[in-house]
């Protein structure tokens, strides 16, 4: 026996789990946790030789000063809660769908498919009406190949959508480099031509019609998720696919419809992206908003309101950073650092709410 | 252009090769304790950012003493560093703080894809322009071990590298050697398959997470390293890693957690990721679907192995989940 | 106190988990060389007491000493370092790893790992104890009953002085019981110190020197065995006097309501899981399912249910006879004559074809309920498709989750508060409860009181035989011979996925079961099935 087991000493922290806590106080420590993020954020900006507060002050000016800024800001917003509420019903069956970016590039392609190529045979709204329709399928036939392969043989899917997404990204670039590209270009650059006015969404309050769209879907899918018999059903998946299929469910089937919704909304993104904010496909068109997406859900904890005011949160910091980046020189890849810091923060927050800290010698008896 | 069965073509599939080992490697032992990390790609970024930094700083301060083999320890060990500090930071979320792995681990690919770009950018901006390290410095990453590199054919095909590529070699040996053959690998093992019953066994199981995990990161950031400093010359290019640190998340699956499978697969990647520029036909415009041929076999290994089930090739049991004692 | 004539000592450990109390100022002392054994009923903290002791836990307050030394346990491997090793009810063995593998987890040693050294001690200390193990074997190729032995084995080769055994019998036979007992029996000749835990009276009775008694989470005290008997022991168990007897009523008549011909169907790895399985369940009565773990029951079942793949074979279901209470209620309508094939239905279809089967499986959180979800989530599970339109109705499923609560007495702060909070009992109550309000003609049941304090236990079984009197054939797979032997009417007793037999449980001998468990009568087979 070591002699080190003789003194009896508690251990230093422990932990106890809250059952649950007041909301306010919940919310308390998240608005706490983003403050941290962003005095982490201040410490390097002022590192890099600049006053936080003055970069702060332009980041938000630059983002939600009235007019075009505010204009940009609401676009950058639009697919990022767009594909956070196409990840919601996917992450509430506990299917770790990583491939929204892949989904939202295959429903892009088959939008700019009908763009590039139909826009003079189909009247405006028809056109974009299968635009829209296309971009649906294509997104959600992309999600539902890694849904076969886990219903059937139980294929690993947070690795197979991940794959998925670099496959996608490189027939963009050979779309690009080639058929779509140099062959439809009259300049030949390699590049794909500006969509035609038909296949461009119409405009809302300056700002492309897709974020009505958008707000329309997150009702839906708050609707969806807690009040329909889908809804129901994905949730008991999600806990325990042994008691879906003791309840009579058809789990396959569940799985695979499932994803194709949630490939099909991110495709959706997809054709929004294509034909309301940039006017054509390039192998930007998704550009990481797949990624983001999934931290922008989970951080909502798969509440499409709440994904509102995390999505706004994040677009302000990408444009805030496009305006610092002219102002200050300051790289504009400072708006993803700054973003994986409040990620980090706000993940790291969710402890403090879940779970008690008990320092040693306090709070051992209630 | 060389045929596809030259001699240059195996070097250039090792030298494409050489970063996804390091990001397979460190992750691949960082999944063996049951972490699934998909934050290589960010650590990646960290690790080449740093590495170039602590060899430019050091020719800076040097001067014209300045040694290029000092240069590129001092780069080995900031990126060794970096990487770990990031892999530090997903340990605490998620070892500690129980944060979710999948998501943590993007986190950290945004933040590291972010912190590279602007730490990259911002010291060329600082340099006035971009900054570049010194002639002898790019040549110890252009590497060749004297004498041996002036053989006929062997020398090429065997000597003609830069040290770190031999460091992937002996870390792809090493790894193997430590999992099958120590207790501190069979104990490492036992974490990732069933934590629960490692503690119950008196291993300290959040203590063999982090150091897996932080190690596995700071070697994964060797990949970024030779992206910088070998692929790029030394030189900051704007999203330099382009995709690798996924396709070391990739491999790990196609070598089914055997590092000596990821050694072979590395160099089968990195092939098949300069095969374009062997094959005769289809020229630039197929040159996109060549790159998504590594992701295609991914796929293909993946599906392939959840068919066969064989338990000796399944990912480590608890990946993915995080481990609480006092949980009831 | 502090004589150091104790192995272990413990005194006012206090522990709880939230709001609930696990362990309350337990005191407990245990002398070397001796066996005792600690008794209490599911959910009186003898678990989680033990838990402190092998470092799983830390307490909350008070303190531990061994050998008379008070002594902090921080960690399993505090604990390992002071001599005391768990066998946990759940074997904590890596299932990939070897036997050699597991045993020499955790340990300090040389860096390199000479499988061969390894080996050679494993088989001096099988031979030292009369284990039979081979060091080689993967974990994953081996029956409960080796896992246990290697689980053992793991413990004594780290130098355990005091062996703490978390319900050791409940998965073995009573044949593989006896063997574990003799090995205790030899360890304790040896100068080990033991600790049984257990709700098993007779054994209890006959393997330990003293017992000590828990009751919700209180310490109710210690006595030597010979000086008590098993009526005793309940009342300090239960703090009041019981009977143990166990109601077994008679039915007017009884109808063939199942039959099972000639099964076949293989577990999810592929090994055969039911052979030729072929037997009738009557309406009207209780039939027993007996086994060792892992003999087919869960198969069994789950095919009946529509929920696990049938090879070959055939289950035909019968109605109720129209004069038959359960007809009477008008809930089921009998078609033809002929049984229904169930083989190749889904349960959906099954339900479908008018059958009405409730099904209450061994994985009660894990299959039968959803964890997270209230009592009304609960009670859609089965019935959310009814009613027209893409929205659920929760109404329904409100009305039945407050019926539930008041009728059966389940403690539930509201009835959506998620069951995963609600104690064992009462989740057992939320599942059956939620079986029998479908007026099943079917009833099948895993393991029902497993996990249930006795009080629990006895509405368990009072609902069960309710729905025998009522009509319906109640199918019950248990673990506990004495319960099966005073509850049912017949026993069915599965070995190796084969009928061993079916006997009149009123006639019969727990030795007579235990025998049919392990080995298969050849001459008997068809005749009794």
């Amino acid at each position: 026996m070591s002699a080190q087991h003789i003194e009896h000493k508690e251990p230093l922290l422990r932990l106890a789990k809250r059952d649950d806590i007041a909301r306010p106080k919940a919310w308390a420590i998240r608005a706490a946790a983003i403050l941290l993020a962003l005095v982490t954020g201040g410490l390097i900006i002022l590192a890099l030789g600049h006053s936080p507060i003055e970069v702060y002050g332009s980041m938000i000016g630059g983002s939600l000063s009235k007019g075009r800024a505010l204009r940009e800001t609401v676009k950058k917003a639009i697919p990022l809660l767009g594909t956070a509420l196409a990840i919601a019903p996917a992450f509430k069956m506990k299917f770790w769908n990583i491939g929204a970016e892949g989904q939202i590039l295959a429903g892009a392609i088959a939008a700019s498919y009908f763009a590039l190529f139909w826009a003079e045979r189909l009247p405006k709204t028809v056109l974009l009406v299968v635009m829209a329709a296309a971009a649906v399928i294509a997104g959600g036939l992309w999600g539902l190949i890694p849904a076969a392969f886990k219903a059937r043989w139980g294929t690993n899917e947070t690795l197979f959508t991940l794959m998925l997404n670099y496959i996608v990204l490189g027939f963009v670039k050979y779309l690009q480099a080639g058929p779509w590209g140099p062959d439809l270009n009259p300049n030949g650059y390699p590049k794909i031509p500006m969509f035609a006015e038909a296949a461009l969404l119409p405009k809302a309050l300056g700002v492309h019609i897709g974020w009505i769209l958008v707000l329309a879907l997150t009702v839906l899918m708050f609707v969806y998720l807690n009040y329909s018999k889908h809804g129901y059903e994905i949730a008991v998946v999600g806990e325990s696919v042994r008691t879906a299929q003791y309840a009579g469910m058809d789990v396959p089937a569940i799985v695979r419809r499932t994803m194709f919704l949630s490939g099909g909304i991110a495709g959706l993104m997809g054709f929004l992206q294509v034909s309301g904010a940039s006017g054509s496909l390039t192998e930007n068109t998704a550009g990481g908003i797949g990624f983001t997406a999934i931290t922008v859900a989970w951080l909502a904890k798969l509440d499409p309101f709440v994904m509102i005011a995390i999505a706004a949160l994040l677009a302000v910091l990408e444009k805030g950073a496009d305006t610092i980046q002219t102002i200050y020189t300051i790289p504009a890849s400072a708006a993803e650092m700054l973003t994986g810091i409040i990620l980090f923060f706000m993940l790291g927050c969710e402890f403090f709410i879940n779970y008690r800290v008990i320092l040693r010698g306090k709070g051992a008896r209630k | 252009m060389s045929s596809l069965f030259s001699i240059s073509f195996v070097i250039a599939a090792v030298a494409a090769g050489a970063p996804l080992l390091f990001g397979t490697l460190g992750e691949l032992l960082t999944e063996k304790s049951g972490n699934l990390n998909l934050g290589v790609e960010g650590m990646m970024y960290m690790g080449g950012v740093a590495g170039l930094a602590g060899a430019y700083y050091y020719e800076q301060a040097a001067g014209a003493a300045s040694s290029g083999a000092v240069a590129a320890a001092i780069a080995t060990v900031c990126a060794f560093l970096a990487a770990a500090f990031g892999a530090f930071l997903y340990s605490v979320l998620t070892i500690t703080l129980r944060a979710n792995q999948n998501v943590t681990g993007l986190a950290l690919t945004i933040f590291g894809t972010g912190f590279g770009n602007l730490v990259g950018e911002a010291m060329g901006n600082a340099a006035g322009g971009f900054v570049a390290v010194s002639q002898s410095t790019k040549n110890v990453f252009i590497g060749g071990i004297p004498v041996l590199k002036d053989l006929p054919v062997v020398g090429k095909l065997l000597f003609s590298y830069n040290y770190l590529v031999y460091l992937g070699l002996a870390l792809a040996v090493a790894l193997a050697w430590f999992l099958d053959r120590t207790r501190t690998g069979l104990d490492l093992r036992s974490v990732g398959e069933d934590p629960g019953t490692a503690d119950a066994a008196g291993i300290d199981v959040t203590r063999y997470k982090y150091l897996a995990t932080c190690v596995g990161g700071g070697i994964s950031g060797l990949g970024g390293l030779y992206v910088v400093m070998a692929q790029q010359q030394g030189v900051w290019v704007h999203d330099c890693v382009n995709g690798k640190g996924w396709i070391a998340v990739a491999l790990v699956i196609f070598a089914t957690w055997s590092p000596w499978r990821a050694l072979v697969g590395s160099m089968v990647f990195g092939g098949l990721s300069v095969l374009r520029l062997y094959m005769s036909w289809g020229g630039n415009r197929l040159a996109p679907i060549y790159d998504i041929v590594p992701y295609v076999a991914t796929v293909v290994v993946l599906i392939a192995v959840s068919i066969r089930q064989r338990r000796e090739s399944q990912p480590p049991a608890s990946l993915g989940n995080a481990y609480f004692r006092e949980e009831r | 106190m502090g004589t150091g004539n104790y192995a272990i000592e413990l005194r006012e450990l206090t522990k709880t988990f939230g709001d609930v109390v696990a362990n309350d100022k337990v005191s407990l002392a245990l002398e070397r060389g001796e066996i005792l054994s600690l008794l209490g009923e599911n959910g009186s903290g003898k678990t989680t007491l033990m838990n402190m002791l092998s470092g799983i836990y830390f307490p909350d307050g008070g303190e531990i000493l061994v050998d008379g030394k008070p002594v902090t346990i921080r960690s399993p491997k505090d604990a390992h370092d002071l001599g005391i090793g768990m066998i946990h009810q759940h074997f904590k063995l890596v299932d990939v790893l070897t036997a050699a593998e597991n045993i020499i987890l955790g340990m300090k040693g040389k860096g390199r790992l000479d499988r061969k050294a390894v080996a050679r001690e494993v088989r001096a200390i099988s031979e030292k104890y009369g284990f039979e193990i081979d060091p080689d074997q993967k974990i994953y190729d081996m029956s409960v009953s080796q896992k246990q032995t290697v689980e053992i084995v793991k413990v004594l080769y780290r130098g355990a002085n005091v062996l703490i055994l978390d319900e050791p019998t409940a998965v073995l036979t009573p044949q593989e019981t006896e063997k574990l007992f003799d090995v205790l029996r030899s360890m304790k000749a040896d100068g080990k110190s033991i600790i049984i835990i257990t709700h098993k009276l007779r054994e209890v009775m006959e393997i330990s020197d003293k017992v000590a008694v828990l009751r919700k989470g209180q310490y109710i005290g210690t006595v030597d065995t010979a000086d008590t008997d098993p009526q005793r022991l309940t009342e300090m168990m239960v703090g009041r006097s019981v009977s143990l007897n166990i109601e077994r009523p008679k039915t007017e008549y009884q109808d063939l309501r199942l039959e099972v011909k000639g099964l076949n169907c293989r577990r999810d790895d592929g090994v055969k899981a039911l052979e030729d399985v072929t037997f009738q369940a009557m309406g009207g009565e209780i039939l027993g399912i007996a086994g060792i773990a892992g003999s087919g029951q869960k198969e069994l079942l789950e095919s009946i249910a529509g929920l696990h793949k049938v090879e070959s074979g055939h289950i035909f279901y019968y109605p109720p006879r129209p004069d038959s209470d359960l007809a009477r209620t008008g809930l089921h309508v009998p078609t033809d004559k002929a049984g229904e094939e169930l083989v190749g239905k889904t349960p959906t279809q099954i339900h479908q074809i008018g059958v009405s089967l409730a099904f209450v499986p061994e994985d009660r959180l894990g299959m039968g309920l959803v964890a997270d979800m209230g009592m009304v989530g609960n009670m859609m599970l089965k019935s959310y498709q009814s009613g027209k339109g893409p929205l659920v109705d929760r109404k329904a499923p409100k009305a039945l989750a407050e019926i539930l609560k008041d009728e059966l007495e389940i403690a539930t702060p509201s009835i959506s508060t998620p069951v995963r909070r609600l104690s064992g009992g009462n989740v057992q109550k939320v599942l059956v409860g939620r079986e029998i309000a479908s007026s099943p003609t079917v009833l099948m049941t895993a393991y029902p009181v497993r996990g249930l304090d006795i009080n629990s236990a006895y509405t368990i079984y009072d609902l069960l035989n309710e729905q025998k009197k009522l009509g319906a054939a109640v199918i019950l797979v248990g673990e506990d011979l004495d319960v099966l032997l005073e509850l049912c009417d017949r026993i069915m007793v599965l070995c190796g996925g084969r009928v061993s037999g079916v006997v009149d449980a009123a006639k019969t001998t727990k030795e007579e079961v235990g025998l049919l468990m392990t080995h298969i009568p050849t001459d008997r087979e068809e005749a009794d099935a």
